[in-house]
């Protein structure tokens, strides 16, 4: 329905664009009179007002239609169906009564189930085609307007090209309304979070349990939101997994920067790099099918008892991805120090690696600094890998041997599946990812000051 | 400065002494020991990469064939509702010629336990296949069903024989068994077409990624749809129309740090605000792929950024210079001149979006689904999801389907990334 109403819409700016293009074409001929814009300019500006405004007035009525119609249905039921109930039982009558109208039934819905249903299901109909009548009537009220004001004096370009000009601010706009969106629903959902379970405890606490109990007799603790331990889990595997990249990537960057031919470089670097492009989920099912039984069994060998989901192997797995990461930051930061640096260290006599190690590190260190602060909260908001490969336990340990669990475990744990949006458990994966998001955005920010900082110091 | 010798001083050393030589052989060994530290740290790097790929095979490959019986089933029409040949005692039917096939079944606990050893899908491709032709009822067919998992994991030589009967999960007698079936030649191991073409399922040998494709695929269109016009349009604003000034600085800088956001808060958005504020679906490819765009969409414009800067200022001059709008400078010389560009870093940023994973997991997009779904509101899964999905399945046969399946979806990724530099190389230009 949406995509042939779209079809039509589409269409319909097409003949727009024919009617105009034809009426400026009719003028400049009978009234020998020079256009100020080229045919197609009229022809653009008229289907670009009979499409644009009716695109973004259904794209805005498809977004709001199903929250309005909740409203209305909500408001229909009687006082004695809905008085007493919370919004997670609010939500599944409403989903049993949408389940009714599309004709999957269950068991016997009572009387007035049914009814809204009935109601829900002409609602949705009108709903649908006023949107339609609506978009038609905005679109050819569009094409009108403009192509009223054709004329051959009319700067037909001029308005096109202050239509288009509108767009892209708009679409640059977007990355803004992202971010404000990811800030107002983390604050939102963690402010409610923070409602039920005070600050202090969520960051001082030490004890991370959040399984409470949904239902009134279930058995489960009452829940307890202490993220020291979360925390700690992550910045154990964040600091296992820069331990295995960053001298890996570091020095495979010295040799890739000054020993290596132009050949090997243009062939490893490559390779290097699909270390990146490898979907983090297959790092997750490679540390649990291949790295976790290794390293369990060579502790049993060495008589030492290695958890299955340790944060060694989740750790050193997440290293092994982010190597490219560290070493593609520091080849550029090397690559950045001017050649005569280079030369003048020669010219003493130091020897190649005398010049690495106190001429070029020390000048690229703030290069390099920068990519390891990008590649630490890459580290910290890695999601797959710890998913998979670390534990779900909150444990306050630094031994690597043992299982920890992590931020972004933690989120998505408390997320699959049902999520209940008013109970403290699902709220609490949102404060953790405003900790997560704000901790990250630092250390972006920080870093890629640092990076550009020093890219100026040497152009 | 007094400590240091006077510029006119010579001071002589003697460059052949045996302190001399030490030091410059010590200076050499450093030399020679970070060159070999820097060589070793890339051949480990590579090496992990060559472990990573090779076990992926070693362990995927099995699961791109199947182990089949080829079974005679006497169609009996008395066992099926005539009015509606979708009603009929279908499992008895193929149950019944499967251990006719075999010798030494003695009580009913063997029957049962013979029946297991063909698949649960068996008695349904019987039943889709008697619905297409009922003209099949009364006959004898020959059909090739797939075995069970156990089966198919013993004939893969992935079960070992030689370890006791309690340690494995197919008994000595149905070992005898299938011995028999292959004694008869009525075992083959065909490719196993099922694991592109049919939807999920619980049983290995029936579960395919159809539906993880279709969902992949929609996703991707939809975000392609929202972020590659987006991008563009974004990118040209800020590179060639934007004033220098505190807003676009300001934009600048969010759209460099969105691409470093962590991807599972992009998940948290979208659950957020396209499932709680906007109500729409969960578990639909619509809001997997909008989710996906605002992620792919930094990509692409830092990508089309780059090479909108790449085309020189010649050819805007030039444009100028005949009498073109700025608008028309852009439109009709700069873009199509970039193109190359920003369809590399396009499918770049694509490619990525298909790979991730942690914000499908949030949106639902990891439903046990066992259709290919139709459209892009409807629940379904994508391929990294299926991946974690049967990651975490504990039948022994998902494991190869797991490996397969990121085989698949790394071949999906590889094909990606090889057109776009095809792409880069074939239109790229050096002005």
């Amino acid at each position: 329905m949406v995509f042939y109403l779209f079809c039509a819409m589409f269409a319909l700016a097409a003949a727009g664009y024919m009617i105009g293009r034809k009426r400026a074409v009719d003028l400049s001929t009978y009234g020998s009179l020079t256009l100020h814009s080229r045919p197609g300019y009229h022809g653009a500006y008229v289907a670009l007002w009979a499409g644009l405004p009716s695109f973004l007035f259904v794209i805005l009525w498809l977004l709001f239609q199903g929250s309005v119609v909740d409203g209305f249905l909500l408001a229909s039921l009687s006082e004695a169906r809905t008085s007493g109930l919370d919004s997670s039982q609010i939500d599944l009558l409403l989903s049993e009564i949408k389940a009714v109208s599309a004709g999957q039934i269950f068991g016997e819905p009572d009387k007035e189930v049914l009814a809204a249903a009935e109601r829900y299901a002409s609602w949705q109909g009108i709903a649908r085609w006023s949107m339609v009548a609506c978009a038609l009537a905005l679109l050819l009220f569009g094409a009108t307007v403009a192509r009223s004001r054709i004329a051959p004096q009319f700067r037909a370009r001029h308005g096109v090209e202050k239509i288009l000009d509108g767009v892209m601010i708009f679409c640059s706009l977007v990355a803004i309304f992202t971010t404000l969106g990811i800030v107002a629903s983390l604050l939102f959902e963690a402010f409610r979070f923070f409602e039920r379970v005070p600050v202090t405890e969520f960051f001082f606490g030490t004890r991370w349990e959040p399984q409470i109990a949904i239902r009134e007799d279930q058995v489960a603790g009452a829940g307890s939101f202490g993220a020291i331990p979360v925390f700690a889990g992550t910045l154990l595997i964040a600091f296992i997994a820069m331990v295995v990249a960053v001298p890996v990537g570091l020095l495979s960057a010295v040799y890739l920067a000054e020993y290596a031919t132009s050949r090997f470089r243009s062939v490893v670097k490559p390779i290097l790099e699909i270390l990146a492009g490898i979907p983090t989920v297959v790092y997750g099912f490679f540390a649990v099918l291949i790295v976790a039984p290794a390293v369990r069994g060579f502790g049993v060998n060495i008589g030492v008892d290695i958890a299955p989901n340790s944060a060694l192997v989740a750790g050193a797995v997440m290293g092994v991805m982010i190597i490219p990461f560290v070493s593609s930051f520091s080849d550029d930061a090397l690559n950045a120090v001017p050649q005569s640096m280079r030369e003048g260290s020669f010219g003493l006599g130091a020897t190649k690696s005398e010049t690495v190690l106190q001429v070029l590190l020390p000048a690229a260190l703030p290069g390099i600094m920068g990519g390891i602060l990008l590649a630490v909260s890459r580290a910290i908001g890695e999601t797959m890998i710890v998913v998979m490969a670390a534990g779900l336990i909150a444990r306050m340990t630094a031994n690597p041997l043992e299982g920890v669990t992590t931020v972004t475990v933690q989120i998505v744990t408390l997320l699959i599946g049902d999520t209940e949006f008013d109970s403290p458990k699902t709220l609490a994966a949102f404060a953790l990812g405003l900790v997560l998001f704000v901790v990250t955005l630092c250390l972006n920010v920080v870093a890629l000051r640092i990076v550009q900082k020093y890219r100026e110091k040497y152009e | 400065m007094s400590d240091l010798p006077a510029i006119n001083q010579s001071v002589t050393v003697d460059w052949s002494s045996e302190k001399a030589q030490r030091r410059v052989r010590r200076r050499y060994g450093a030399e020679r020991r970070l060159k070999w530290f820097g060589l070793g740290a890339i051949a480990m790097a590579l090496l992990l990469l060559g472990v990573l790929v090779t076990s992926l095979i070693s362990v995927g490959y099995t699961a791109f064939v199947q182990t089949h019986i080829t079974l005679p089933v006497f169609i009996d029409a008395a066992k099926i509702n005539p009015d509606d040949p979708f009603k009929g005692k279908y499992r008895p039917m193929v149950n019944d010629a499967f251990v006719n096939m075999l010798s030494g079944i003695d009580s009913k606990a063997d029957r049962r336990l013979a029946a297991k050893m063909l698949s649960r899908g068996a008695s349904l491709m019987l039943r889709n296949s008697v619905v297409d032709d009922p003209a099949q009822m009364g006959k004898t067919v020959t059909f090739t069903f797939p075995m069970a998992d156990p089966i198919d994991q013993l004939h893969k030589g992935v079960t070992p024989r030689d370890v006791p009967e309690d340690q494995r999960r197919v008994s000595d007698k149905e070992i005898a068994w299938y011995d028999q079936l292959v004694a008869r030649g009525a075992i083959s191991k065909p490719i196993a077409w099922s694991l592109i073409f049919s939807a999920d399922s619980r049983f290995p040998e029936l579960a395919g990624l159809a539906g993880a494709i279709m969902g992949s695929f929609y996703a991707l269109l939809v975000c392609f749809l929202i972020s590659f016009p987006m991008g563009i349009a974004a990118a040209v604003y800020l590179e060639e129309f934007a004033p220098k000034n505190k807003w676009t600085d300001i934009i600048e800088v969010n759209i460099n740090n969105l691409a470093a956001v962590p991807s599972v808060v992009f998940g948290l958005l979208g659950l957020a605000v396209f499932l709680q504020v906007f109500g729409l679906p969960r578990s639909a490819p619509l809001v997997g792929g909008l989710t996906l765009s605002l992620m792919t969409l930094p990509t692409i414009i830092i990508a089309t950024r780059a090479s909108l800067k790449a085309v020189p200022p010649s050819i805007r001059e030039a444009a100028l210079g005949v009498g073109a709008s700025k608008h028309q400078v852009i439109m009709h010389h700069v873009l199509p001149l970039a193109m190359p560009g920003i369809l590399t870093g396009t499918i770049i940023g694509l490619a990525q979006a298909l790979g991730e994973t942690a914000p499908l997991l949030l949106i639902g997009m990891n439903a046990f689904i066992t259709s290919t779904s139709g459209g892009i509101v409807d629940p379904a899964t994508a391929l990294p999801t299926q991946i974690f999905i049967w990651a975490d399945s504990p039948e022994r046969g998902f494991v190869a389907k797991t490996s397969a399946a990121i085989l698949v979806l790394l071949g999906f990724l590889v094909t990606m990334n090889a057109i776009a530099i095809y792409l880069r190389r074939r239109f790229e230009r050096k002005w």
